[in-house]
């Protein structure tokens, strides 16, 4: 499969701590890249380097067609879900999945919007603000845009997806990562959770657990 | 294109009309400040006829700078912001749907009260209409100015604060144009001229802020 | 050719080159600002004239016009190089732009303190809402606004974006701010140095402030370059020169 992404001698230093140094992987479409390392290994700071919101991270980053945009991202092509949801508690659900479309420059019937919440388990809270969800529910409804079937992702960069999902919904999330790999997705992920697939390549960061 | 532009500025007024408390503090800002000046100062209506502008001017400005960390601070807290800047639409227009709904919510208002409170003033009734006029380039040059340094600051503790010492020396001209503005049509002056600077000033942040703001929510979603 | 001028780009856009190469000109522009001021300040209070109108307090301009040159020539110095900085990437220019910062803030503090010690004889007030005097104070705090920015942030890289874009805000605001605050009328005097006119001043007043104004700006690169230097050991700390410079020292 071909290429997406070189990462070549990559240097993260924070408060007089050297968290990584001469780092370097590749990433071939259709893999699953899990980052893995103790809290405060860097896990998430190298995520965000690769997004491309953080420069902390020295080194080279060059992704490859096609989800790139000269050397960086192209912002059609990936999701990006942080370790905070994105949903903002004022909004219900459905808002907020219309508004991470938007952003997406993608306007979807509102059809496609139900089906991806009730996926995900959220059927009759769509129009509930999202402040009287939990904290699981708030994650199912910025995880809902994954179940959603826009062909132009063929990338996802996940931060702890599976944090406060219960047994269910774990397992639902690692299926549909699965499903996307298969069909030539490639995912990278960083997660305290094991995955078990294939796919599923390791890269431990910081010393050994 | 449009259509995302709608989605966004709809977002961002529903989002304000649902935080009504923090919708009525600048008003009610500006309206408690202009009432103290001429408690505080004098109650001879002459001398405060003359104050007017300024008092008016000033007060819609700090009115409008009460609201201005709020811009961003929400969308930082929860995530948003940085869903926004990785969008594949051009951040600067995802800022500028923020920066004019923040205009439509607090200087809109604050320039619809001013004729109220300007009676209360004593200003003349022929420069009402150039002060709304004014004051309605003036709060959309400071919402313009202020969002480049609500992005710099809204990452930080106490940012609210520092945001009003940064801001500060940048609204100077955009206050004496709009003071002089008023002043110049309530003592038969020509006036049109100080407008046309003030357009020409809001014209001018119009185009470069969203830019600036941009880069600046880059160096503090980075931080 | 072009390779010779990217050679010679990279070289100087090395904080390594310019702290090296700032070692003797810190060195020998100090001591000659010091002997410029030096010898204009002893001209100034003690050997020229009493001014007809003003008799004896003028004489604080030697102090007054280098400072205000100075603060308004370092916020456009700072300007230009945070540009650079954000433009191209150049750490160094960042380094020199912070370094500046308390300079600027020094010199428009200067400015304004000894515009007011001057103006209370000459016109009765320490303050007056005037032109150059707003003008000034709008400079100190920008550049209060600036050293605010570069502390309140965490990391320094960060601190120096922040202060670029804020001082990119600003630059283009000075001339705007001086052309709006002309809109009142002017008690401080207009220029009176002005390049292409020939000085009003008599010369025996005119060659000791020029000296001074040379002595101030030689100053402020002596003083530039040694703040700079030590910006660059903090940020270049991990490299291997300057440990040894840092050891050098004295240790950390």
């Amino acid at each position: 499969m071909p290429e997406l992404l070189k990462a070549a001698d990559l240097f993260c230093e924070r408060d007089e701590r050297i968290l990584f140094a001469d780092l370097s992987f590749a990433v071939d479409q259709g893999e699953i890249l899990h980052i893995q390392g103790a809290n405060g290994a860097g896990k998430t700071t190298l995520l965000r380097r690769l997004v491309g919101l953080s420069w902390v991270v020295e080194g080279n980053v060059t992704w490859h067609a096609p989800v790139a945009d000269g050397d960086a991202l192209d912002g059609n092509r990936f999701w990006y879900l942080a370790h905070r949801p994105a949903v903002t508690l004022l909004q219900t659900p459905l808002e907020n999945l219309a508004f991470a479309m938007a952003l997406h420059n993608q306007v979807l019937a509102p059809e496609a919007l139900w089906q991806a919440l009730s996926t995900v388990g959220l059927r009759g809270y769509e129009d509930v603000p999202a402040h009287s969800l939990s904290a699981g529910q708030q994650r199912r409804v910025s995880l809902a845009r994954l179940y959603l079937d826009l062909p132009e992702v063929r990338l996802w960069l996940l931060d702890e997806p599976f944090t406060a999902l219960d047994a269910s919904a774990v397992n639902q999330l690692e299926q549909r990562i699965v499903s996307f790999a298969e069909q030539g997705g490639t995912v990278i992920m960083t997660s305290h959770h094991g995955l078990h697939h294939a796919a599923v390549r390791p890269l431990h960061i910081g010393a050994p657990l | 294109m449009i259509a995302i532009l709608r989605t966004t500025l709809t977002r961002e007024m529903t989002l304000a009309f649902r935080r009504r408390a923090d919708l009525l503090n600048p008003l009610f800002f500006f309206v408690v400040v202009v009432s103290l000046f001429p408690i505080g100062v004098t109650l001879d209506l002459a001398k405060l006829a003359l104050m007017a502008p300024g008092i008016l001017w000033v007060s819609a400005l700090l009115a409008s700078l009460l609201s201005l960390d709020l811009m961003f601070r929400n969308d930082f807290d929860d995530g948003t912001l940085e869903q926004m800047l990785l969008a594949a639409v051009p951040p600067q227009l995802l800022v500028l749907c923020k920066i004019i709904s923040h205009w439509l919510v607090t200087g809109l208002p604050l320039t619809v009260l001013s004729p109220v409170l300007s009676v209360m003033l004593a200003l003349p009734a022929k420069a009402v209409p150039v002060l709304m006029l004014s004051l309605l380039l003036g709060t959309l040059s400071l919402s313009l100015i202020g969002s480049v340094g609500a992005a710099l600051t809204v990452g930080l503790r106490k940012g609210g604060l520092l945001l009003t010492i940064l801001i500060m020396p940048i609204l100077v001209p955009v206050l004496i144009f709009g003071t002089s503005t008023v002043q110049a049509m309530a003592t038969d002056q020509p006036w049109q001229g100080y407008l046309a600077l003030l357009g020409a000033f809001t014209a001018g942040a119009f185009a470069l802020t969203p830019w600036l703001t941009v880069a600046a929510l880059n160096v503090t979603v980075g931080d | 050719m072009w390779q010779i001028f990217v050679r010679w780009f990279h070289k100087c856009s090395s904080p390594k080159w310019f702290y090296q190469m700032s070692k003797p000109w810190s060195f020998w522009l100090g001591w000659a600002a010091f002997v410029l001021i030096g010898v204009a300040l002893v001209w100034g209070l003690a050997f020229s004239p009493v001014e007809r109108v003003q008799g004896n307090s003028y004489r604080i301009i030697f102090i007054h016009v280098p400072s205000a040159f100075l603060s308004e020539a370092i916020y456009m110095t700072i300007a230009i190089a945070g540009a650079v900085g954000l433009i191209w990437r150049i750490k160094l220019a960042f380094y020199v732009a912070k370094a500046c910062i308390p300079i600027g803030m020094t010199m428009a503090f200067l400015a304004l303190a000894t515009g007011a010690i001057w103006g209370k004889p000459t016109w009765g007030d320490w303050w007056v809402w005037d032109m150059r005097i707003t003008s000034m104070l709008i400079l100190f705090l920008l550049y209060l606004g600036l050293w605010a920015l570069h502390n309140a942030m965490e990391r320094p890289e960060s601190g120096d974006r922040a202060a670029a874009i804020l001082a990119l805000v600003g630059v283009v605001n000075i001339p705007i701010i001086k052309y709006s605050v002309n809109l009142v009328t002017t008690l401080h005097q207009p220029a009176t140095l002005k390049f292409t006119e020939k000085a009003p001043m008599h010369i025996s007043m005119l060659v000791p402030l020029l000296l001074s104004i040379l002595g101030f700006y030689l100053a402020f690169l002596a003083w530039m370059f040694i703040r700079a230097r030590l910006e660059i050991l903090k940020r270049e700390r991990k490299a291997l020169w300057a440990q040894k410079e840092i050891e050098q020292l004295g240790g950390l």
